[in-house]
């Protein structure tokens, strides 16, 4: 590491709750889809889970609706280095779904994949105990359509990238697959306590 | 750690280029059963992106009141595609660390130089030290290329739509037609707020056209980008249609990119670089 002349940077912050390299982007939440923004309406979500499960389901957005809710407080970070402290978001835990489903003994990992295509590999380890949710809600507001409403995958503890926006479905399967961005050069994981950004960090 | 896999169609692509490549097996990956689905470009190197390069600045070059462009001399940089963009650190005496992406403005060259172009951002860290302090002989830090979604290796007919800086990706695919003297059509339509806030004003040339929004020289009309700036291309499409990059802020990006859905641009042939 060459320190930069003549750099300060920000005023330091004693932050512990600050992943390395990430800064408080306050107020702000920088939307970075590469997509276009779907017009998804909630009558047209559906979410399904398959792959190496007993038994597959689709569920409408009223069955997703009817089971038991749970909240999300507290951060997100994003892999472009901002984190946005103290959100909350409702939905349903992902655990109520693959409860229902129940995945083989032999799953390890997931892709989830949303309405427009896009994809994201998850260890099934992260998908479960209460570290994973269905969110539609944003500070007691439906999920705008800019950040993946009606309904998006929620996983705060790894970068965002992770959490796919217009949330279709997650294939359960016995190995890891490289999603969208991981094929692009983006780390398989994504833990920003380890600072996991890219392939081979 | 996994090796890097791609698509059937990303490996055919990547093999006609010459730059950040890497030769990966090409294991069958999971095609969701949803609507569309965006592929990348090209497959990126793992170790590339991995390691970090020290990178001096050779020159600085005012664009406009509020951007200015650094050459950065990388002896070891792999190359790069147009629109690719590469994370560059800045340390603190103390230790401290700024990160942040940015978009490649050069055309891929052998000259062992790239260039940035950075808007100066208020209160921004990052660029304020480039605007406030850089100078010829300093030295940071980068890491990349990264990312194939947005690169554009010349191949197919490009639509390239930006606003402000984030023209700057899309100069490096202008740059690159012109270097190699492509024949593959390519059109810009770059936004800005007036003729003195566009970035790169001198260089454009027949494949542009600029939008002006708050004020135009004589005789250009001033509003924001608009169908009529788009639909006229879509109207008359090259051969096998155009791939689109859309650049800029997010309330540019989903504006540029609903006038392109409505124009008749599929949606899986259109990428989305939003600030942030």
């Amino acid at each position: 590491m060459n320190v930069t002349r003549g750099f300060t940077g920000r005023p330091r912050v004693q932050n512990a709750a600050l992943p390395p390299g990430q800064y408080d982007a306050g107020d702000d939440w920088p939307v970075l889809s590469a997509e276009v923004t779907p017009e998804l309406t909630p009558a047209e979500w559906t979410f399904r889970v398959d792959g190496l499960v007993e038994e597959p389901r689709t569920w409408s957005w009223e069955q997703a609706h009817e089971l038991p809710t749970s909240a999300y407080e507290g951060d997100i970070h994003c892999v472009t280095s901002w984190s946005k402290f103290g959100v909350r978001f409702g939905g349903v835990s992902l655990d109520r779904f693959l409860d229902v489903v129940r995945p083989h003994v032999s799953a390890t990992h997931a892709v989830a994949y949303s309405h427009t295509g896009y994809t994201t590999n998850l260890p099934l380890a992260d998908l479960t105990g209460g570290r994973a949710w269905i969110a539609w809600e944003f500070d007691g507001e439906p999920l705008a359509a800019e950040h993946g409403g009606p309904a998006r995958l929620l996983v705060p503890h790894l970068y965002f990238w992770k959490s796919a926006k217009w949330i279709a479905g997650l294939r359960i399967l016995d190995h890891d697959e490289p999603g969208f961005w991981e094929q692009n050069g983006y780390h398989a994981r994504g833990n920003p306590w380890e600072e996991q950004r890219y392939s081979g960090d | 750690m996994t090796d890097m896999t791609v698509t059937a169609e990303a490996m055919t692509e990547a093999a006609v280029t010459e730059a950040a490549v890497t030769e990966s097996a090409v294991p069958e990956t999971f095609t969701p059963p949803t609507r569309f689905a965006v592929p990348g470009r090209i497959a990126v190197s793992n170790r590339v992106a991995a390691l970090w390069q020290t990178a001096t600045i050779t020159e600085i070059r005012r664009e406009t009141p509020h951007a200015a462009t650094f050459r950065l001399a990388v002896p070891d940089w792999a190359g790069h595609l147009p629109g690719q963009h590469l994370m560059l650190r800045l340390i603190a005496r103390d230790g401290y660390v700024a990160q942040r992406h940015y978009s490649i403005a050069s055309a891929p060259d052998d000259s062992g130089h790239i260039e940035l172009t950075l808007d100066h951002v208020e209160g921004g860290e990052v660029s304020g030290w480039f605007h406030s302090v850089a100078e010829p002989g300093d030295t940071v830090e980068v890491r990349g290329p990264v990312s194939g979604f947005f690169a554009w290796p010349g191949d197919r007919p490009a639509l390239l739509i930006g606003a402000g800086s984030g023209v700057v990706p899309l100069m490096s695919m202008v740059r690159h037609h012109r270097a190699r003297g492509l024949d593959v059509p390519l059109r810009l339509l770059v936004s800005a707020r007036s003729p003195e806030e566009l970035i790169y004003a001198r260089e454009y040339g027949a494949e542009t056209t600029p939008v002006f929004t708050r004020s135009a020289p004589e005789g250009v009309a001033v509003g924001r980008m608009a169908a009529t700036y788009v639909a006229p291309l879509l109207a008359e499409q090259p051969p096998g249609g155009w791939e689109a990059y859309v650049c800029g802020s997010n309330g540019f990006a989903e504006h540029a990119s609903r006038l392109l859905v409505a124009a008749g641009q599929p949606v899986d042939r259109i990428r989305i670089e939003r600030f942030g």
